[in-house]
């Protein structure tokens, strides 16, 4: 859509008059750079547009990289809701990134709802305003008189009726209102509501185009070669046999890297594996011993970083009446999205255009700019549709191979990793190790709980926020760091994917040691820190134990008689969401089997029912099947699971049924792309445990003997 | 190099390729054919799917040669305008997250169907556990299918 800016009108909203076709069309901004506009009365650049034609078609141009979470999908659910049109009205157009004042454009941290939420709401609501502004004017009764439905205008009174298309001409003839009513929850039409996925035509027609599918004239496709192990230099690169490959190009290198250039991707692939590097070792290769040896070694005798301390625990463990300590593994795991790593960039002299699949186009734009030195300005970034991110696509690593190479081969290139090569490239999940101890006091009531962490991340592997903290009156979580080779990068839901696991695994250690109920135990803390708390609270404990107790109910919790069926528990707070799981398990000679899943969430105001059920499905089957099976050792430097073969993902034979129910309560909207994931490993540990008498205590699980 | 006649979703392609040139790449690099998705390279994921005379086929591990004279059909060609009926179970049972894996598990879905016009969730199992899918559809997989059976989806 080609817009120019006709006025000013109010600080997060104007009018725009649409060049070609005629229409209202309102732009807007949204993220935080909403705010940054109320310091000025200069014209603001919006970053986001919704346009109504003549025919009543609505299109939204959304600036969200899709990679799966729906965003795509909800986003103009929001705006249709106010703005009472018929979702089969609706069309959403992916926008590039093409001016500074996009913000929020990182498809990570569950934050793209919630960060838009009201303005999308009032972006609606602005552009419902002005047609029935337009059509009181028409009738000469007051707007205040006429009501909407389903994309028209209506006035009972006269009996008069008009279509959003036939008023969007007057409309446009209007002020922006300065002020508008949102919807009140009780009209809400579309939220809730099931709407499917708005790609899904493409996607089961084969016609929906992913980064790695760009191709355009003249181009090269790239195939990347990575230092086989961790941290080794480039030595030197002989390229004759792989010149010799039909279709080959061009070799070219720059740091430690070497990539093959070719007409096809065929071509490019064959001719990497012709290569022949030298690659130069660079100090001691790494090695997940190693890294174990030297977590434990700091665990027990160093003093760590303390990242959250409330009470004494030292004080707690000395007087405690009963000690329990455990010591939890947890190793590298790969991102392993099902579209291989790729970026297409195309570098001129002075200007470069990058297309592809990044969850954060904002980072790219500044790594490129930075390599190429020339201006943000310059760089034009455009995202395709994410066949897979869980945090992958955050780094910009496979952004700044693109525009090297492009640079490089004064072509444009679509660099293309093969599987291999991001598998055993790192950017890892960190490796941990956690030693956990909890000191009971004299009346069997849980008075310590401290936490020590050894990772390869500097900040730490934790998320010192969570619960239990906030109702044991002695808290403490310190965390050592050891450095590392093997590069590491936010996974899906970043720690706490780990920490629930462990937290939640935890708790029922210390809860069956006191013989108490694991769900009472739980029930019993979260009243303390409701009523009592210790110390700083960071989550709701009132929404954590509703989503504890809805959970229960709708498994039946403790009353199940289902034969050889065990039942495990979880809960956790994340990115502002709240989710409950009973997971359902069974164990034959050694063999688990997950039969079922039940889930209870609090993500506030619920948009699309089937994106979220969606959303829940998924993060269960990642959180368990990566719990499970997902295992990165990395031996003589090297990472040792390099493919689908080696490295496990979960499939259709091992995943569970999923039941979810949404909590209705009347928080404003939080995203669940990640939220429903980091309870899942620990209610099937949980369930193993009951089952079993087995406590997982190392990631996968199949490092425990089930037997 | 040689020179190969194909059958690609009903129509007659010639393309020169080396003889060990697996059908994935034919597809995608010299007929444009980019429905079908690489992901592993080793037949592990499904990705790939095509199907040959009917019988689904990883197509990353499956050489040009060995399709001569074979009918290929691929997501593009298995129907006029998407509505096969495991296309339209797979819309309206709302499967896709982020979607790269959907046209493999669909064409591999279209096989088990095929042969099996109304699966147990047994055969779902053994049908479609080699088809991975990251964004963990595997639940909404499992009811398109027998959507699409019910829809009679050996159509
Ligand atoms: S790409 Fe063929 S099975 Fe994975
Ligand atoms: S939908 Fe993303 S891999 Fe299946």
């Amino acid at each position: 859509m080609s817009a120019t800016i006709q006025k000013f009108n109010r600080r997060n909203f104007i009018k725009v008059s649409a060049t070609v076709g005629g229409g209202l069309v309102i732009g807007f901004r949204w993220g935080s750079a909403a705010h940054h506009e109320k310091k000025g009365d200069a014209l603001f650049e919006p970053n986001a547009f919704l346009k109504i034609d003549r025919n009543g078609r609505v299109t939204l141009l959304n600036q969200n990289p899709e990679c799966g979470q729906g965003i795509k999908t909800a986003f103009p659910m929001i705006i249709a809701e106010e703005l009472d049109v018929d979702w089969k009205d609706v069309t959403v157009e992916q926008a590039p990134l093409n001016t500074e004042s996009y913000v929020r454009q990182v498809a990570g941290g569950s934050g793209s709802i919630r960060s838009s939420y009201t303005t999308l709401r009032e972006a609606g609501a602005s552009a419902r305003a002005m047609l029935v502004a337009a059509a009181a004017k028409q009738w000469g009764v007051k707007a205040s008189q006429c009501t909407t439905k389903n994309s028209k205008v209506y006035h009972k009174g006269k009996g008069k009726k008009a279509a959003y298309g036939d008023l969007v001409d007057a409309a446009s003839k209007l002020s922006v209102p300065s002020d508008v009513k949102l919807k009140d929850k009780s009209d809400f039409r579309i939220f809730g509501t099931r709407i499917p996925n708005c790609d899904n035509d493409a996607i089961v027609t084969g016609a929906q185009k992913f980064g790695i599918d760009t191709k355009t004239k003249g181009m090269l496709y790239g195939a990347i070669s990575n230092p086989p192990a961790h941290g080794l230099k480039l030595g030197g690169v002989n390229d004759s046999a792989a010149l010799n490959v039909p279709g080959v190009k061009k070799v070219i290198s720059w740091n430690d890297k070497v990539a093959v250039l070719a007409t096809t991707n065929y071509a490019a692939f064959k001719g990497k594996e012709a290569l022949r590097i030298n690659w130069k070792e660079n100090g001691e290769r790494e090695s997940s011993t190693r890294l174990n040896s030297e977590f434990a070694r700091m665990i027990d005798n160093e003093t760590g970083d303390t990242k959250r301390k409330v009470g004494d625990v030292h004080a707690g463990l000395k007087k405690a009446a009963k000690t329990i300590e455990a010591v939890y593994e947890v190793p590298f795991i790969a991102h392993a999205p099902m579209e291989p790593i790729n970026m297409y960039a195309d570098v001129k002299e002075d200007s470069a255009y990058l297309l592809g699949p990044t969850q954060t186009p904002e980072r790219a734009r500044q790594a490129a700019a930075k390599i190429l030195g020339i201006p943000e300005s310059k760089i034009t970034v455009e995202m395709t549709r994410i066949g897979g991110g869980f945090g992958r696509r955050l780094k910009t690593d496979f952004v700044e191979d693109a525009v090297h190479a492009s640079k490089l081969a004064g072509a444009p290139v679509n660099i293309i990793w093969k599987r291999e090569e991001d598998m055993h490239a790192g950017n890892f999940r960190p490796a941990a190790m956690y030693k956990y101890q909890a000191g009971i006091d004299r009346d069997g009531n849980l008075d310590t709980w401290y936490m020590r962490s050894a990772s390869t991340t500097e900040r730490g592997a934790i998320r010192p926020e969570n619960f239990p903290n906030g109702a044991v009156p002695n808290f403490q979580i310190d965390t050592f760091f050891v450095p590392s080779k093997v590069t590491t990068q936010a996974w899906r839901s970043p720690h706490h994917n780990v920490v629930s696991y462990l937290d939640q695994s935890f708790l029922e250690e210390v809860a069956l040691e006191l013989g108490k109920d694991v769900l009472e135990f739980r029930l019993e803390l979260l009243d303390k820190a409701i009523n009592n708390p210790d110390g700083k609270l960071d989550y709701d404990p009132v929404r954590l134990r509703d989503v504890l107790v809805a959970v229960a109910e709708m498994a039946n919790w403790g009353k199940s008689t289902k034969n050889g069926i065990y039942q495990g528990i979880s809960a956790h707070f994340s990115h502002h969401s709240y989710v409950g799981q009973v997971a359902e398990v069974s164990v034959k000679n050694g063999e688990l089997k997950v039969h079922k899943y039940y889930c209870a969430v609090d993500c506030g105001q619920l948009i699309n029912r089937s994106g979220a059920e969606n959303q829940c499905e998924g993060g269960i089957i990642d959180g368990l099947g990566s719990a499970w099976f997902c295992d990165m050792p990395i031996v003589g430097g090297s990472s040792q699971n390099l493919n689908y073969d080696s490295y496990r993902l979960i499939r259709m034979n091992e995943a569970p049924d999923v039941e979810t129910r949404f909590l209705d309560t009347d928080y404003p909207p939080t995203g669940l792309g990640e939220p429903a994931l980091p309870p899942a490993p620990a209610a099937v540990a949980n369930a193993i445990f009951a089952a079993t008498g087995v406590r997982m205590r190392k990631l996968p699980f199949t490092q425990n003997s089930l037997a | 190099m040689a020179s190969y006649t194909l059958s690609v979703n009903g129509s007659r392609q010639t393309v020169d390729a080396d003889p060990s040139m697996p059908l994935l790449w034919v597809l995608r690099d010299l007929l444009n054919l980019t429905g079908t998705k690489y992901s592993c390279g080793i037949g592990q994921c499904g990705a790939c799917t095509i199907h040959l005379n009917g019988a689904p086929i990883r197509s990353c591990s499956f050489p040009v040669s060995g399709a001569v004279g074979q009918t290929i059909t691929t997501i593009e060609g298995l129907s006029e305008s998407g509505d096969h009926p495991a296309q339209l179970a797979w819309k309206e049972e709302d499967v896709p997250q982020c979607g790269y894996c959907q046209a493999g598990q669909i064409m591999s879905a279209v096989a088990l169907l095929n042969n099996n016009p109304n699966p147990s969730d047994a055969d779902i199992d053994a049908g479609m556990s080699g088809n991975i899918c990251r964004c963990g559809t595997y639940k909404r997989i499992r009811s398109a299918i027998h959507r699409a059976a019910e829809m009679g989806g050996a159509a």
